[in-house]
């Protein structure tokens, strides 16, 4: 396996993999992100949570909705341009007050390499502020584990849609010299 | 080919219902979910179009030893073929999702769908993973479908061929949060919040 600084488990990583299970998470739903590697691995690894791999972001949102709807906590992860994907989707979530988690890991804002980051990266809060998210970034690795509690708790006490976002700089650049 | 008329179907396909929890996607399959009945365990969708498949992977999985079905449109599953390939994945075995395909978008002005210009949702569903996938257009096949539903054999697909109808609209409840509260008191007990 090549070593590379953005594809490790994090400590900040496995921080919200133990807020995910601290606040009874049993099933996150994901479309793969370099930055998210890490907490996919530690969600597959564990017994106690159970992984779906979407084929678009927006899946996500009924996924979470039908879990909900039988009584089980949810969340997701997915990359910013992901959220762009998402937008009608969310509708459900705000219409029927679904608790909804999203973890985002964030592209084209800090040191980008891609151009083509930038159009999504550059509104994914905004976006989401509009939408009526209630938004927790975490900039620093040792946010982590209180900005994740804090999301998830207003999440699932206050029937709340959150987004906790992951700073590129906290995630760190993309090895492009492979 | 024949073709089924769709609330007769549907009727058929929830009677003795018993603990089947339904997904309705919006439009007329959610009427005519409603039109057979409104009933606790009835999620009704009004929007979120794509939404009503995965919605039913969510509550199978979350519900594994109650039967599920999701009765979504051809319009509205076109808009989300990948939720196949994602189902398969898990393969639940209470999950049961009836397509009625008029190849039509019957919400706004009957215009043909891709199902109505030839694409096959029940060949898609099958090359997406899920085995038991298959067209049905007579009568006579539907309590059988019934019985599979209940019997929680395995994820199953039906693409219910049914006639192009210009029906009385049959309207549900709105309130998405009130037809949540309803769904999850039906089904734990107990509402989230």
């Amino acid at each position: 396996m090549i070593a590379e600084p953005d594809q490790a488990i994090h400590s900040w990583q496995r921080d919200i993999f133990a807020s995910l299970t601290a606040a009874k998470i049993s099933h996150v739903g994901y479309v793969p992100d370099g930055g998210h590697k890490g907490l996919i691995q530690l969600c597959q690894q564990s017994s106690a949570m159970g992984t779906t791999v979407l084929t678009t972001e927006e899946e996500g949102i009924g996924l979470s909705a039908g879990l909900a709807l039988g009584g089980v906590r949810s969340a997701l992860l997915m990359q910013s341009s992901g959220v762009g994907n998402c937008i009608n989707m969310f509708s459900l979530a705000e219409s029927c007050r679904f608790p909804l988690v999203l973890f985002i890991t964030m592209r084209g804002e800090w040191a980008e390499f891609v151009p083509w980051q930038i159009p999504m990266g550059k509104r994914t809060a905004n976006i989401l502020a509009e939408l009526d998210f209630d938004i927790f970034r975490v900039e620093q690795a040792g946010d982590a584990a209180p900005f994740s509690q804090a999301a998830l708790d207003h999440a699932f006490q206050a029937d709340r849609r959150v987004a906790v976002i992951l700073a590129q700089r906290l995630i760190g650049r993309k090895n492009w010299q492979k | 080919m024949t073709v089924l008329d769709r609330r007769q179907a549907v009727v058929e396909l929830l009677k003795d219902r018993r603990g089947l929890a339904v997904v309705a996607g919006l439009g007329s399959p959610a009427y005519d979910v409603f039109a057979a009945g409104d009933h606790d365990l009835n999620f009704y969708n009004w929007g979120a179009m794509g939404s009503a498949t995965m919605t039913g992977l969510g509550l199978a999985l979350a519900q594994p030893d109650r039967p599920i079905a999701v009765f979504t449109g051809d319009g509205e599953m076109l808009m989300g073929l990948g939720a196949f390939a994602t189902i398969a994945q898990h393969q639940p075995n209470n999950l049961s999702i009836i397509i009625l395909d008029n190849g039509r978008y019957a919400e706004t002005g009957q215009q043909a769908t891709a199902t109505g210009l030839g694409a096959d949702l029940a060949g898609i569903a099958q090359a997406s993973g899920i085995a038991q996938s298959r067209m049905i257009d007579q009568p006579a096949a539907l309590p059988g479908l019934r019985a599979a539903i209940h019997a929680c054999a395995g994820t199953q697909v039906a693409v219910l061929k049914i006639a192009v109808a210009d029906l009385p609209r049959a309207l549900p409840l709105r309130d998405g949060v009130a037809i949540k509260h309803r769904v999850q008191r039906a089904l734990t007990g107990q509402i989230t919040i």
